[in-house]
């Protein structure tokens, strides 16, 4: 008989992807929907769109002399991104390994742990910031807890999904040879992670320059506090020196960030 | 008078969490020097079998024995101290992949050291020593400052082999060590296990798929189907066609 003829039945809506279908219009029905519900309004967007026009016009005179004044405070962004990851990652570190299902069999500590580290993360950084600032008072002090607990949310989580995607076999040798919870780590897990640990500890990286230039704004040092002065002075040429200054620091960190990433895969 | 028996399964039973029957009412006395072939399907329970004596699985019920005592009753540094003195050798050989052959090879011995001693990697003269006359053995000395992916199947097996000595094992379990290598390397592994059974006097069990590699090298064969033992015989008293038995389709 006919090959095709002997093909096992499907039904007929796998046949004619039914599912994948009526998931796409459900999808673009919500996101109309949910447009509609917040006032999200198209007609504005467009017709405001000469006063961004104005804004770009305003800002095409970049008063470079100010970039001498602005170095220090960039310098001390890149600075904040790099003290507050390390912090936060530093601590992520013992708390990814006790939410790894591969290496705490007992549920409980791990549901425990997950349940923290998921309270950590739904803190977004604008709010952590406005609290650190109001804390610690303005300055780049706010900034780095900010972005230290920041990181620490995500890197945990990145972090404990890579332990447990390992190769669990070198797991088993070295229970296999007698040794100790802290060797299997150290031994059988460790070596396998590291290179997806710096990984993502210079993505997390990357993401906290970006967010830090944010932070400033609220108050926590960094470039932001003077992106902020320059916007409510309307100085335009100023704030133009600022952005361009602040995309070329990123830049370049991302293509540092990314070299080194591709160099440890 | 007989010698007491290395290890010894008393109606041994073992069900998986999920329902599965690992392992039927065993009982089997291993004697020590011996070189066991276990035979059988996949999924008969060999692997089931190996990993109680070292305690990898826990039985359900039923007593295992390792020189006289009772394995299921260690726990902490006594179940370590057991699992130091038995070997294993895996399929996958379960290096680590991106650390050096010393590296993994010295790990055989880290259960000697105490955490932070071991994590610094301050290993003693004689266990640095040791660890190159163990490769030395397995003919792979060359090979010791190499990375551990950067060698063959059979090489990685062989350090595997090496890691095992690094513990003085007076048993040494494997499970299917050939299943993924070629005929060559087979050989070699097949014979460093017969080697270290012959000059070191370690009790050797071997899971396997193939007979004529069975017939070779066991000194006694013992089968094994779905969970239970089907077959036990010394080798001057099997044949193709009792092995081939076991091999049959259910």
């Amino acid at each position: 008989m006919d090959v095709m003829k002997r093909l096992p039945r499907q039904s007929w809506w796998q046949k004619y992807h039914l599912k994948t279908i009526s998931l796409v219009i459900i999808t673009g029905l919500l996101i109309i929907l949910s447009a509609q519900v917040a006032g999200v309004d198209l007609a504005m967007f467009w017709g405001n769109l000469d006063q961004f026009t104005n804004l770009l016009v305003r800002m095409a005179h970049p008063d470079w002399a100010y970039i001498t004044i602005i170095g220090q405070p960039i310098l001390e962004t890149i600075q904040m991104a790099i003290i507050g990851t390390t912090i936060g990652t530093c601590f992520a570190i013992p708390l990814a390994f006790l939410a790894a299902s591969n290496i705490v069999q007992n549920s409980w500590i791990r549901g425990l742990v997950r349940f923290g580290l998921d309270l950590v993360r739904t803190l977004p950084d604008l709010l952590l910031a406005a609290i650190f600032v109001a804390v610690f008072g303005i300055g780049a002090t706010a900034g780095v807890v900010t972005l230290a607990i920041f990181s620490f949310g995500m890197v945990s989580k990145l972090f404990y999904e890579v332990i447990e995607t390992i190769d669990e076999g070198p797991i088993e040798a070295m229970k296999s040879v007698g040794a100790r919870k802290l060797q299997i780590i150290h031994f059988a897990v460790v070596p396998q992670v590291l290179n997806q640990f710096i990984s993502y500890f210079l993505y997390t990286l990357e993401i906290n320059v970006r967010a830090s230039t944010v932070l400033g704004y609220l108050g926590a040092g960094g470039i932001g506090v003077y992106l902020q002065r320059s916007l409510n002075e309307f100085n335009y040429s100023q704030t133009a020196v600022i952005i361009i200054m602040t995309l070329v620091v990123v830049f370049i960190i991302n293509i540092i960030s990314n070299y080194l990433r591709e160099r440890l895969m | 008078m007989k010698a007491q028996p290395i290890i010894e399964f008393q109606n041994v039973n073992k069900v998986y969490d999920n329902g599965t029957v690992g392992l039927k009412a065993i009982n089997l006395k291993v004697n020590p020097g011996e070189f066991l072939v276990v035979v059988g399907l996949s999924g008969a329970g060999k692997s089931t079998l190996m990993r109680t004596i070292n305690q990898m699985h826990r039985p359900s019920s039923g007593k295992v024995l390792v020189d006289g005592v009772e394995v299921a009753t260690l726990k902490g540094t006594a179940l370590r101290e057991l699992r130091r003195k038995v070997g294993m050798i895996f399929q996958n050989f379960n290096l680590v992949k991106r650390s050096s052959v010393e590296h993994n090879v010295l790990s055989g011995k880290i259960s000697y050291y105490p955490t932070w001693k071991s994590i610094l990697g301050l290993y003693s003269k004689a266990d640095k020593r040791k660890a190159a006359q163990a490769l030395d053995r397995v003919n792979l000395l060359e090979k010791i400052y190499m990375r551990a992916d950067q060698l063959s199947g059979g090489q990685q097996q062989r350090v595997a082999i090496a890691r095992t000595l690094m513990q003085d094992p007076k048993i040494i379990l494997a499970d299917e060590p050939i299943a993924s290598l070629d005929p060559l390397t087979t050989t070699a592994v097949m014979n460093d296990l017969q080697k270290l059974n012959q000059e070191d006097g370690i009790t050797v069990i071997v899971n396997l798929h193939s007979v004529p590699l069975a017939l070779k090298y066991a000194d006694r064969i013992v089968g094994m189907r779905a969970g239970q033992l089907v077959y036990d015989e010394p080798i001057d008293q099997v044949t193709e066609e009792d092995l081939n038995q076991i091999y049959q389709p259910m």
